[in-house]
């Protein structure tokens, strides 16, 4: 546990060692921003309307505002995990330090879990972050607080997925662009997938729309907590972990 | 404390390391010899755990590096060919990472970073980042790295590049007051380097094991022949036949030609029998100029090139 600690501080603190943690979130909450601030001026126009022909039926923030933002969130993240994740291992390749890694007396396990735990709370802390649009909604409206928590829930396992494929990729290679176009063209693919289940065939059509990353994502959006989907993100992290450990093992075998 | 047996090595078709074994015995230095693509860094990334070997086995204090890794890794101090640095820390915080990761005690790790730190005289720099400090220091801290938690083996590759010369003997001195307590394999190019510190040589070529001796004996041994330089101004070819009728000469070859009838041979004699006295006095019977005749003493350099070189040679 110690050296999964270890490998976990020393990537973590990695990442505010140079440029690219402070770039990546500020680009990530520049991007949201204008999002929530685009629905935000949106919501206002329509619930002033709603106001003035005087509707019996309240505009409910929560399905108007907080469930399209989360939409748009997961998929800014999806363009984001390839930044935060490619130099995870493809750094350590580069300099010579996976030798010092793979000679030390650590299992191939410590050094998996230490950089995916340094990799995700960067991605736990950037998207935590977003928190703070949610608070100006919680001073100035009452939105329902369990629906936003449990779209949290969603981002957060969204990304455990997401985090352990982009750990996957960085393993394969030593060149941190390699690793991060790689990243992004699989979570592309992971999301563009559920596009073409309408073409399929029926059994192909559910296949592809079950392996479809982002329409997991829909209920959590909507504040609905359904654990299938949860199984989902965990099985591909797992799965993402697993292979990882493996690309570990076998780049021995390959050098 | 170190064996190394039957160890092969395949990348793709191509056979890197081919049945090499050696034993290396706790407290001794042994020196690795190779010309480069030898197989000397893979033999050692083989030892330390990098890579799997493709045939063979090696052991480290009793433990099979194949079935019992972890207890190997735990032994073994390696610096890595390329100073396996991370340049974004400060070489205080890399060296107490590196410390954590190889089982430091949390409150043992200030006292050990002072040690080595102290061993390769790093403190001037433990507060600046890896990044901006100096090849020299580079390579003392990759050198400090490999001595964290005090283990029995040190694997050290090429552990003086990057070093000058002030540095050289001091980390040459450095290795030979380890080796009192540790068992050291290191590699080189520097051949001096090896007949300075180290007990035996281990020389490789082409994946193959050419020779395993002390450097004192390789030098005995290797002389299958004595070797006498000779510098003759006469016809190239009656100098070269007249020579020839001496008994114990094996062979007479043209080194260099100055100009016509001037020019410096290389003579292989059979072991002990010197024969300066005759050449001389054939020399002279034949009316020739005898420049320079001396006998030639095999350097570590010439063994090396001598065991490299040799199938070359042949083909």
């Amino acid at each position: 546990m110690r050296n999964v600690l270890s490998i976990f501080k020393r990537d973590f603190n990695a990442y505010f060692q140079s440029p690219i943690a402070y770039v990546v979130i500020a680009l990530f909450l520049l991007i949201s921003g204008v999002f929530f601030y685009l629905l935000l001026s949106s919501f206002m126009q329509y619930s002033y309307a709603a106001m003035m022909q005087q509707q019996g039926i309240p505009v409910n923030v929560n399905l108007m505002l907080i469930r399209p933002f989360f939409l748009n969130l997961s998929i800014i993240i999806l363009f984001m995990i390839p930044i935060i994740t490619m130099r995870a291992f493809s750094e350590d390749k580069k300099n010579g330090t996976f030798e010092l890694l793979l000679t030390a007396p650590l299992s191939n396990w410590q050094i998996v879990l230490g950089k995916f735990l340094a990799t995700y709370l960067f991605y736990l802390i950037m998207t935590g972050l977003t928190f703070l649009y949610m608070i100006f909604l919680f001073l100035w409206g009452n939105p329902e607080i369990l629906p936003v928590l449990i779209a949290y829930l969603g981002v957060w396992l969204l990304g455990a997925a997401l985090i352990a494929a982009g750990n996957f990729i960085s393993s394969l290679t030593e060149n941190q662009i390699v690793a991060a176009v790689g990243t992004f063209t699989l979570t592309m693919v992971l999301w563009i997938v559920g596009f073409s289940a309408d073409f399929a065939g029926k059994v192909l059509g559910n296949l592809l729309q079950y392996f479809s990353i982002i329409d997991h994502f829909d209920d959590f959006s909507k504040g609905v907590f359904d654990s299938s989907h949860c199984v989902f993100y965990l099985s591909l992290m797992i799965l993402m972990l697993f292979l990882t450990h493996q690309s570990v093992e076998s780049s021995k075998w390959r050098a | 404390m170190i064996e190394v047996s039957g160890l092969t090595k395949f990348f793709g078709d191509v056979r890197a390391l081919d049945e090499v074994s050696f034993r290396v015995e706790k407290g001794e230095i042994l020196g690795f010899l190779g010309p480069n693509g030898a197989g000397k860094t893979t033999t050692m990334r083989i030892i330390t755990g990098f890579t799997p070997a493709s045939g063979g086995t090696v052991s480290v204090a009793g433990f099979d590096i194949f079935r019992n890794d972890l207890e190997v890794k735990k032994r073994i101090g390696y610096l890595p060919e390329n100073p396996p640095l991370y340049n974004d820390m400060q070489v205080k915080k890399y060296l107490r990472f590196v410390a954590a990761i190889k089982g430091v005690e949390r409150e043992s790790l200030a006292a050990e970073i002072d040690r080595v730190a102290d061993k390769l005289s790093l403190k001037p720099v433990l507060n600046r980042y890896i990044a901006g400090i100096s090849k020299g220091y580079k390579q003392r801290v990759a050198f400090a790295q490999a001595l964290l938690n005090d283990p029995p083996v040190l694997i050290l590759d090429e552990p003086t590049v990057g070093l000058d010369p002030k540095q050289i003997i001091e980390v040459r001195e450095l290795i030979k007051d380890l080796a009192h307590d540790h068992t050291v394999i290191l590699s080189t190019h520097i051949l001096p380097e090896v007949s300075m510190t180290c007990n035996r040589v281990v020389i490789i070529n082409n994946g193959q094991l050419v020779a395993v001796d002390t450097p004192e004996n390789l030098n005995a041994h290797l002389k299958g022949s004595d070797t006498i330089l000779m510098e003759v101004d006469g016809r190239v070819d009656s100098v070269i036949e007249t020579v020839k009728k001496i008994p114990e000469v094996r062979s007479v070859a043209v080194t260099s030609s100055i100009r016509t009838g001037l020019a410096s041979y290389t003579i292989e004699t059979a072991v002990g029998a010197d024969i300066r006295r005759d050449l001389a006095a054939k020399i002279i019977e034949n009316g020739w100029g005898l420049l320079e005749l001396k006998t030639e003493h095999l350097s570590l350099e010439d063994i090396f090139l001598k065991l490299t070189t040799s199938e070359e040679e042949l083909t």
